[in-house]
């Protein structure tokens, strides 16, 4: 679960990204966090994943309390996320099959583990068949595949994809959105951050729409204010 | 569990190595001049400890005893001389024996007619165990032992010889301490290029939950590694040219007087801080070069 409450956030140059936020995403909900650049969506993911600390309110994620908990515990936390992000970031040298491997060893799983695992989750991508491809011999919406395996291997609670859709043509975005649908519909809850209108038109989920850092509309059914 | 990880670590710390072979190469370089550079001085301040202690030992104080005490009464000044600190030991030295000493020193006997003994006075030879103290040795032999007329002491000779010590202990002290900030510098730097090229892993890395131990421990492994090379090359090297050096040395001509430590006795001690000074620049440069990456 993810729990914002009244959170502030000021970065040292005084620029004010969020202002007083509050919002609630339950265990197995599929939620679409929109609005324009600079609105505030980068320092809400930054902040789910420990690299930044709110400077007011509470940040609650997979019940860990992210601005009184210890830096020491912040792996642990991370873990039960899983995090996509729009230019893939896999590492080229590593083949489809290590680059998702990788992130189960850097944890400590066994080498039992990992040969469980991995497969399953390239499966459930639909990437069995490429394990032995480096990245840059699979297409934009292959290498995002890759992405959602890695953020799913380690079985997070919460996926938090920013910008996915955002490198690739609309026919690709629609099957990376039907794989995150997917995903949640098996148990995990998505939060799928996006400034493209049309891509969260076509899905009838929760919206949470933010500008200029604060919470402009939270609505059903795709429903969404792009403007205050 | 462990196994695993022990191999990752070592698996990945090799391979950084070879991925960026010429930094890697680079930073051995570095280790092996700065170390050898390190190495030389403190061999070379072991050699002048060693020629000065030689030196030292010969360097002594004459006590001279008063005219009025019989023999026996003179030879039995040595408990009380002996008994004075800094005094090793004193060896009596009767005025005959120090007339001879002294008369053969010259080629012709012929200066010395009409003279005899009673010229000189019998005197002790006192060995001092530091000679830095002579001066305080000399006053307490004079004040503090009834019988000694007089202590003779080469007080500017001594003062020479503790200087040049303590020049070549600074000296080497400075320069191996510059040395190693220097060394420390560039495995820091070879390690943090390497960090950067694997930035973005070690987002990867913390983004998936990795602890900062795990992704430090890859980069600690290739900077031990780095820097054992380093050291058992230096060491090597050390050796070789030492032993090349003191053969030439020794078969030069007017300086066979010179004793120098045979390298074999020293190798122990000088292994030891090659070692520690390898495995410590490796370990503190991939430390320091990775610090900031783990911060988020």
């Amino acid at each position: 679960m993810v729990q914002f409450t009244d959170v502030f956030k000021s970065y040292e140059n005084g620029t004010k990204a969020l202002r007083g936020i509050s919002f609630t995403i339950q265990d197995g909900e599929f939620v679409f966090l929109v609005g324009p650049s600079g609105s505030g969506k980068t320092t809400i993911i930054k902040l789910l994943t420990g690299e930044i600390a709110p400077t007011d309110g509470t940040v609650m994620v997979n019940d860990y309390n992210l601005g009184a908990m210890r830096f020491s515990k912040m792996p642990y936390m991370r873990r039960t996320l899983g995090v996509v992000f729009q230019d893939y970031r896999l590492i080229e040298d590593k083949t489809v099959y290590e680059n998702v491997a990788f992130a189960m060893r850097v944890i400590g799983a066994s080498n039992k583990e990992i040969r469980r695992r991995v497969p399953y989750v390239l499966e459930l991508v639909g990437l069995d068949t490429r394990t032995r491809r480096k990245p840059q011999e699979l297409s934009g919406g292959e290498q995002q595949r890759v992405a959602i395996a890695r953020a799913l291997v380690n079985n997070p609670r919460l996926i938090i994809a920013d910008e996915p859709t955002g490198n690739l043509d609309p026919a690709r975005s629609l099957e990376i959105m039907m794989l995150l649908q997917k995903i949640n519909e098996l148990g995990t809850t998505v939060l799928v951050v996006t400034h493209e209108k049309e891509l969260v038109e076509s899905f009838s989920k929760r919206v949470i729409a933010i500008d200029a850092g604060k919470i402009i509309s939270d609505g059903m059914d795709g429903y969404y204010k792009y403007e205050r | 569990m462990r196994g695993n990880r022990f191999t990752y670590y070592i698996r990945e710390g090799v391979s950084s190595i070879f991925n960026h072979g010429f930094m890697s190469f680079a930073s051995v370089c570095i280790i092996v001049a700065c170390l050898l550079i390190m190495g030389s001085f403190t061999l070379l301040a072991f050699n002048v400890d060693n020629i000065i202690d030689t030196m030292e030992s010969q360097n002594e104080l004459m006590a001279f005893v008063d005219d009025s005490l019989s023999r026996e009464e003179a030879e039995a000044l040595k408990t009380g001389i002996e008994a004075v600190p800094n005094v090793d030991h004193a060896v009596f030295v009767t005025r005959e024996t120090a007339w001879d000493d002294f008369v053969d020193t010259y080629e012709n006997p012929r200066f010395f007619e009409g003279l005899d003994a009673s010229v000189t006075r019998d005197r002790y030879v006192v060995y001092l165990e530091d000679i830095s103290l002579m001066e305080e040795t000399q006053n307490r032999l004079t004040n503090d032992v009834p019988g000694i007329d007089w202590v003779r002491a080469h007080l500017k000779i001594s003062q020479g010889f503790v200087r040049i010590r303590n020049v070549v202990t600074l000296v080497s002290i400075a320069l191996v301490a510059v040395l190693f900030v220097i060394s420390l510098f560039i495995m820091s730097n070879t390690i943090k290029l390497t960090t950067f090229e694997r930035r973005d892993e070690i987002a990867i890395m913390k983004m998936v939950g990795a602890t900062s131990t795990f992704i430090r421990w890859p980069f600690v492994v290739q900077g031990l590694i780095l820097g054992l090379i380093g050291s058992l090359v230096s060491f090597t090297l050390e050796w070789g040219i030492y032993e090349v050096l003191v053969q030439q040395l020794l078969s030069g001509a007017g300086i066979s007087f010179l004793t120098v430590i045979p390298f074999y006795q020293v190798s122990i001690p000088i292994l030891i801080a090659f070692g520690v000074v390898g495995l410590g620049v490796g370990v503190i440069g991939s430390l320091l070069a990775i610090k900031n990456y783990l911060k988020v």
